[in-house]
């Protein structure tokens, strides 16, 4: 059974007022339990909209979202539980931090969810120790940390409370590159060993494709397309009429293949690339 | 959603009114308030009356906008209005216990609820007609004389214009915040107003957090673009006192002088 479905969401954003506004149209999808699906879209396609109806954030005008096949607006004073259970890490998440201790602000979620102490200590440095906290740090003030150390803790803090489906928002904004490969690969650690589901909603394709299981792109408040890395991107045409390009290197495939070099243009990440550049090279 | 809210509430527009001086509109508005609590009798209360009418009918914005300004204070419009029935002399209408409806009170009641209705429906012809950064400018403007007594007029002026240019920033801000926190199960529709007030600290502190990044950000901009106060400065759009302000000025100067005349003309009522 499929962890999250989506069916015909329809949002609209003041409705009645001259400010109306469709953000998202008739969109529907299913998601596998421990499947890694990255979302993709223009700025202004519904990403962001989208993922915070999948934890209850916002109500969808039209249509239903259901979570291990039951209507998360089924009950409407419950839907705190399915924020505990769909985790959801925004974009610059860093300025959530609130509490005096890097510990005590990872305990928030777990704190609501009304665990033991014993669980929630538990459930904190776990956290910790997957988003790289060190021990020490768990004491210090978040404000004393520095900016990836801020969203290290902040992303530990939804990760704490353990959620089936874990969401992120543009985690990698504002990183330098070491920054944004040491997240990247902190996450891909994170779902092989906890083997939840994650989202990731990005408009970096390079990071989109090195790690995802399916891509969900979106344009304009529409799905249009939802299938692996690879399908995605041989369809370079159509992305492109959505604003959007595949990743660096498979486009120099791309067009290495357009000047006769018979390379695979289904590479998607640069070391894959590199591999393949080189073999053909050592072929002549 | 907060982001909903309107504040400073300025409606564009092309109307007379929209297009007179920040500086005659808040002169005026300033006279227009003394004026109706000169009235003395029914006729001048009449005039300024229509004279307001009038005036909100020249802005072209819908009178229900207007109507929705006195909603916020409905409920001190007939506080004070109730509370003036039972304060008067007169012929006794009604009387029990030391409680007693007058025709004086009545008429008090009558005059406290047309002033407060007409000052606030006034009041908001300037906020709906005039944006904000204009209007601060004219009160920057107007407040010039006080530099002789070391007023920081300018910095006043420029401390209104960013306070309400970042509270639409500052409100996304608390949304974005709110749903953070509410992701990780803060709950903040239910519990007691203890409860609810422990609920805002971790949307409070994250937002003076914001708020005073930003504002630092801001100075630094600010400064790396060489601003150094107001001395010398030029302005983008140089506020004109044009014949439309004369023509204003002449009939608020007519209309307040014929409210003195029937003050003068006719029996005080109040």
């Amino acid at each position: 059974m499929s962890v999250i479905k989506a069916e015909n969401i329809k949002l609209v954003y003041g409705a009645g007022t001259s400010f109306e506004k469709t953000a998202l149209d008739d969109v529907s999808f299913e998601i596998e339990k421990g499947e890694f699906v990255g979302i993709i879209g223009h700025t202004g396609s519904g990403k962001s909209t989208l993922v915070q109806l999948l934890n209850g954030l916002l109500k969808p005008t039209e249509g239903k979202i259901y979570l291990n096949g039951k209507d998360i607006w089924e009950n409407p004073k419950k839907i705190r539980n399915v924020r505990f259970k769909v985790g959801m890490v925004f974009q610059y998440p860093e300025y959530q931090l609130f509490e005096e201790t890097v510990y005590k602000d990872i305990a928030f979620g777990p704190k609501n969810m009304g665990l033991e102490d014993d669980e929630i200590d538990e459930k904190v440095r776990q956290a910790a120790v997957f988003t790289g906290i060190r021990e020490d740090q768990l004491d210090c003030s978040p404000f004393e940390l520095s900016g990836g150390e801020k969203r290290r803790a902040a992303i530990a803090g939804v990760i704490a409370m353990d959620p089936e489906v874990l969401i992120l928002d543009e985690p990698t904004a504002g990183l330098d590159p070491l920054g944004r490969e040491a997240l990247l690969s902190k996450i891909a650690d994170y779902h092989k060993v906890r083997k939840n589901t994650v989202i990731l909603v990005s408009h970096s394709m390079e990071d989109i494709a090195r790690i995802s299981d399916r891509i969900l792109v979106m344009s304009k408040g529409k799905r249009i397309m939802l299938d692996t890395a690879q399908n995605v991107f041989s369809k370079g045409d159509e992305l492109e009429k959505t604003g959007l390009r595949v990743p660096q290197i498979t486009r120099i495939m791309m067009l290495l293949k357009e000047k006769g070099v018979n390379v695979d243009t289904s590479v998607l990440t640069v070391e894959k690339g590199f591999h393949e550049i080189m073999n053909i090279l050592s072929q002549k | 959603m907060v982001r909903e809210i309107t504040l400073g509430q300025y409606m564009p527009g092309k109307s007379l009114i929209h297009k007179l001086d920040a500086r005659t509109k808040i002169v005026l508005l300033i006279a227009y308030i003394v004026f109706i609590f000169l009235c003395k009798n029914f006729i001048s209360l009449l005039i300024m009356s229509l004279f307001s009418l009038l005036v909100i009918f020249m802005t072209k914005i819908s009178f229900m906008k207007y109507l929705k300004s006195l909603r916020m204070i409905l409920f001190v419009i007939i506080l004070t209005g109730v509370l003036n029935v039972f304060y008067g002399s007169g012929d006794v209408l009604w009387q029990w216990w030391e409680l007693k409806i007058t025709t004086g009170g009545l008429i008090n009641a009558a005059f406290v609820i047309v002033r407060i209705s007409m000052l606030m429906m006034v009041s908001s012809v300037l906020t709906y007609t005039t944006s904000p950064t204009d209007l601060t400018d004219g009160l920057e403007r107007l407040m010039k004389p006080l530099t002789v007594f070391h007023v920081k007029v300018h910095e006043i002026a420029m401390m209104m214009t960013i306070a309400l240019r970042f509270i639409p920033v500052l409100l996304e801000e608390t949304d974005k915040i709110m749903n953070a926190q509410k992701a990780r199960g803060a709950d903040m529709e239910s519990g007691n107003i203890i409860q609810r007030v422990k609920a805002l600290v971790p949307v409070l502190i994250p937002l003076f957090v914001s708020a005073f990044r930003r504002a630092g950000d801001l100075a630094t901009a600010m400064e790396c673009r060489c601003y150094n106060g107001g001395k010398n400065r030029t302005r983008m759009k140089v506020l004109h006192f044009s014949l439309k302000d004369l023509g204003a000025l002449i009939s608020c100067i007519v209309i307040f002088s014929s409210v003195i005349v029937s003050n003068m003309l006719f029996a005080a009522v109040i």
